[in-house]
């Protein structure tokens, strides 16, 4: 006998996904999801984050195995909770309602999460967030955004960071773009350097507006 | 790796479906994957074969339809296959845009006994 079943294997993450929106809104939680490869440069983008935006930051800390960033972040004064996927290559919308019930942000709260380091299948799984921001370093070369499309369509903000090492790495600005106009034509991109803090001031200001639209927003 | 959590998913899904139907054992399962979905059957077969066993689905034949990424361009208001690493029209050369096609991951159906 054929059973016809005909289930999108997303569409329950798309409902989980919902359940965090509704807590984040609920209490005022400005959720930003971060997504990178591995060496980007996510938790010195957030160090920098926090000493430059007036909002309060938090961070949940996807990582396959180790606490080293949430360890850095918490001796910093962050906030930061870890989830340890077990190898797991992403974070999905279950696993940050589940952290949701032990660490609970402040009203008013900018959290950072941090994604596992991989730009296929964290693009495939919301978790709720209110901003989407794909982080990539000029060493990964300008090829990303034809090889890895899905990832920069559903982003708020792009951050190009390395700018410092763009002599050395041969990075081909006009072609980065090119493929980034193309998936999304009116995408911010902000080239930055988290080792030398070019840039970051620009994104911070940015951050800054877009949560403070959507913590407005999530009081009414 | 993103692999395992799907086919997780996929066999908590057939076996809930299974149950539902009374079946004793699921000898079949379509599936449909989009060329852009990131998902390899091969990995899906290999942790299938994995965590179904001692399931009513163990020993279930995977059958795999892809669907092709498709691109539409604005100039020629037409949509084409996909090349790999590559946005442009092979018409007339200007970016394309990427469309919902070849996204897809779903369970189709599956045969029990
Ligand atoms: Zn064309």
């Amino acid at each position: 006998m054929e059973i016809d079943i005909e289930q999108d294997l997303f569409e329950n993450e798309a409902k989980l996904a919902e359940l965090n929106r509704s807590w984040f809104a609920a209490h005022r939680v400005a959720a930003v999801n971060l997504l990178a490869a591995p060496g980007a440069g996510k938790t010195s983008l957030i160090r920098r984050t926090a000493a430059l935006c007036p909002l309060p930051l938090a961070v949940i800390e996807g990582d396959p195995a180790s606490r080293i960033d949430t360890d850095l972040l918490n001796g910093l004064g962050i906030p930061a909770h870890q989830i340890n996927t077990e190898g797991g290559c992403h974070l999905e919308a279950q696993m940050i309602g589940q952290a949701l019930q032990e660490f609970q942000p402040a009203a008013g709260t900018v959290l950072f999460i941090e994604n596992v380091g991989n730009l296929i299948c964290t693009a495939s799984f919301p978790l709720g967030e209110a901003l989407r921001v794909v982080m990539l370093g000029v060493s990964e070369g300008d090829d990303k955004p034809f090889k890895y499309p899905l990832i920069f369509e559903e982003a708020d903000a792009v951050i190009l960071n390395k700018i410092d090492l763009g002599p050395f790495v041969d990075f081909d600005r006009e072609r980065f773009y090119r493929g980034i106009r193309t998936i999304d034509p009116e995408v911010p991109v902000f080239e930055v350097s988290c080792r030398t803090g070019a840039g970051l001031a620009e994104w911070s200001r940015w951050l800054e507006r877009k949560a403070g639209e959507y913590l407005d927003a999530a009081t009414v | 790796m993103h692999e395992l959590s799907l086919t997780e998913k996929i066999l908590r899904l057939v076996l809930e479906q299974a149950g539902n139907h009374k079946a004793a054992k699921i000898t079949r399962i379509k599936l449909v994957i989009g060329d852009l979905s990131g998902i390899i059957p091969a990995c899906v077969e290999q942790y299938f074969g994995l965590i179904a066993a001692g399931t009513i689905a163990a020993g279930a034949k995977l059958e795999f339809q892809r669907s092709k990424a498709e691109l539409y361009c604005p100039v020629c208001e037409e949509s084409f296959e996909k090349r790999p690493a590559d946005f442009n029209c092979p018409r007339c050369g200007s970016l394309a845009q990427l469309t919902e096609s070849g996204r897809e991951c779903f369970v189709e159906s599956i045969e029990v006994d």
